[in-house]
């Protein structure tokens, strides 16, 4: 099918601003599905709220559109009571390592088949630029004018330490790299999240010297390098990129099928 | 017939209610008094292929079952005085997306910590207007095993009939009181089931369009209609919109699908009102040691009736109004500083006439704190 059948026409155009990264990822995500051949009934998108969580309304498939920082909530509600449908949970960085942390560590700990895509940006967007848990130590934001002290955190080992069965991280620039991750992300059987630095220009850059979109995916591009490269030895600060697990663990649902099978066998 | 005769106590009667209305996704969180709740279902749900979660929170929890319950499921969770307050923004999103659910609150005292193991009536305003925001809400209460039982499948059938959560709030008193429990028979009490739409497969379902009688018809995710559920503002589509004209629309509609149904919703208990010049208006657990005042006082010969609010919110302004004319004077009987009692002098002819009999400490009210107030209003002195 091509992409435009997997989107909503009628809520066109998007709210994302000139040069924002999400619409790469909707993009990505929607080749990942099809390239899967997933039917659109069978999907559900579960978001928060922030940018990335407007990504519900433009696709054409179950879409739920939840609270800040709740969507995995609702989301393991809807994959517990369906446990055959398809899972997708977008967030934002603040949604998902703010004020839903609680949430994420606890879908990474049950492996429920859940799968997280995170779309980081390192600023609360929505709300006009305040720093999040992922602004980097001295970056500036509308609530950070004298830079940030908060040190961020690295998504990648939070997921990692939380016992996540699938970690990827991806970025706007490497969108090849990035479908096949998400594709992997969808089929795995068990909790995935994939991180994706997705850029902000609009208060990200502006405030932290990237004149352009353009400028924020050239830094994806010589910033970051592939898990396990000899270029890191030489520069510490790249920022890797790919898949850091793939293990296979007991899935929740699957779990559950089996209480319900001693349940009904008198316990 | 022989009759299923449980001794139970009363969060176990709610458990009983809420299987027998179909229960089949709990999602919650452990809190004293309601953990009965989350631990029995835990047993019994799986039993019958139903789904039980013990999630990491208590507005996770709420979250939960609201996702569920959008797949088509009768959800249900179970919760106590911080655990409530933790729930209300979620609540609010199931009122904007008018997605059917029940919330147990059995009442603690409070604030805060409070009393976790005493009894209260102090979130009976935090249920009317705990989430932020214009809304109207459904909440039901009851006294005895028997009518939780009977309030619990209420609570389902009226969150599937008017598409709203629907909060059940219980005390102390009542979730930890053991006492019989007759058990109905199936078919016995009506069970009202989602009402699905019948637009077929292929043409425009539109999620947010009331019927002419008002009703939103729905369709289970997963199912062959794909719309969007969003907490925002939202047109027919199910579409974020902040178009006044809509978001006028909007609200009205969530307001009088069940304000507009006061009426049907209201559910009440009376008790020797028919001649009384003097009525008690009480519920919960206080409606308990009202009404051994009321027959107490009868048996001397003293004209006391008896109304049971059954149903608080919306408030049964009607009845009230109706009873408390004939009468010479009104006492309110609660566990609190008056919730009730200012809903009650908001809709009487003569302010007043209307007094308080309260406990606010944690204890049970007895008898003796309504005969003191009773003593003082008679001229009796205290």
């Amino acid at each position: 099918m091509p992409v435009r059948d997997y989107i909503r026409e009628r809520f066109f155009p998007h709210l994302w601003c000139p040069g924002c990264g999400h619409g790469i990822v909707m993009g990505s995500m929607i080749r990942a599905i099809e390239n899967l051949a997933i039917r659109k009934n069978d999907i559900v998108v579960v978001s928060g709220i922030g940018c990335s969580s407007r990504i519900c309304g433009y696709l054409d498939f179950h879409t739920l559109h939840t609270l800040h920082g709740r969507a995995l909530a609702f989301a393991t509600g809807v994959k517990l009571s369906r446990p055959e449908l398809t899972l997708i949970v977008p967030m934002g960085d603040g949604d998902a390592f703010a004020i839903g942390g609680n949430h994420l560590i606890h879908a990474a700990r049950r492996n429920i088949d859940v799968n997280g895509i995170i779309m980081n940006n390192n600023i609360y967007g929505m709300t006009g630029g305040q720093y999040s848990p992922s602004t980097g130590y001295g970056d500036l934001a509308t609530t950070a004018p004298y830079g940030n002290i908060d040190p961020p955190f690295d998504l990648v080992k939070l997921a990692l330490g939380a016992g996540a069965t699938f970690v990827a991280r991806t970025t706007t620039y490497h969108v090849t790299s990035m479908i096949k991750i998400l594709e992997k992300a969808i089929t795995h059987k068990g909790f995935s999240v994939v991180e994706v630095l997705s850029q902000c220009p609009t208060y990200f850059g502006r405030k932290n010297k990237f004149a352009t979109a353009v400028d924020m995916m050239n830094f994806y591009k010589t910033q970051t390098t592939p898990i396990g490269s000899k270029e890191k030895d030489k520069n510490p600060d790249l920022i890797e990129r790919g898949i850091f697990i793939q293990e296979e663990r007991p899935e929740y649902c699957a779990e559950y099928a089996k209480v319900l099978e001693t349940a009904s066998q008198g316990g | 017939m022989k009759q299923n005769v449980l001794f139970v106590q009363g969060n176990e009667a709610c458990v009983e209610g809420a299987l027998y209305a179909g229960l089949n996704f709990f999602a919650g969180y452990p809190i004293t008094p309601s953990t009965e709740v989350a631990e029995l279902l835990s047993y019994r749900l799986p039993a019958k292929g139903g789904k039980f979660i013990q999630m990491e929170d208590e507005l996770s929890s709420m979250c939960a079952i609201i996702g569920a319950s959008l797949t088509g499921k009768k959800t249900m969770t179970a919760t106590s005085g911080p655990g409530f307050s933790l729930k209300q923004e979620a609540i609010g999103f199931a009122v904007m997306t008018e997605t059917p659910c029940v919330v147990v609150n059995v009442q603690r005292g409070g604030p805060s910590t409070g009393l976790p193991t005493s009894v209260s009536q102090g979130d009976v305003m935090q249920t009317r207007w705990g989430t932020h925001g214009e809304h109207a809400i459904i909440a039901l209460t009851a006294s005895n095993n028997q009518d939780i039982f009977a309030m619990t499948i209420e609570a389902f059938n009226l969150s599937e009939t008017f598409r709203s959560p629907v909060i059940l709030l219980l005390d102390e008193i009542v979730a930890h009181t053991r006492e019989k429990l007759v058990m109905a028979e199936p078919g016995e009490i009506n069970v009202v089931e989602r009402l699905h739409t019948s637009v077929p497969e292929g043409t425009d379902y539109h999620p947010y369009l009331p019927r002419e009688d008002g009703r939103l018809p729905m369709s289970d995710f997963g199912g062959v209609h794909r719309y969007n559920v969003t907490g925002l503002a939202h047109d027919m589509w199910g579409f974020p919109s902040n178009k006044p004209e809509v978001v006028c629309e909007l609200m009205r509609h969530l307001v009088d699908k069940i304000e507009g149904h006061t009426r049907e919703i209201t559910r009440v208990k009376e008790f020797y009102v028919h001649d009384a010049d003097c009525l008690l208006i009480s519920y919960g657990a206080s409606a308990r040691t009202a009404l051994h005042v009321v027959e107490n006082r009868r048996e001397r010969g003293e004209k006391l009736g008896l109304l049971e609010l059954q149903s608080l919110w919306p408030f049964p302004a009607e009845v009230v109004r109706k009873r408390c004319a004939s009468v010479n004077f009104v006492i309110v009987v609660e566990m609190n500083m008056g919730q009730i009692l200012h809903e009650v002098k908001a809709v009487v002819d003569e302010r007043s006439k209307v007094f308080l009999a309260n406990k606010i400490d944690g204890s049970f009210i007895t008898p003796s704190d309504v005969l003191d107030i009773l003593r003082i209003i008679q001229g009796k002195g205290a």
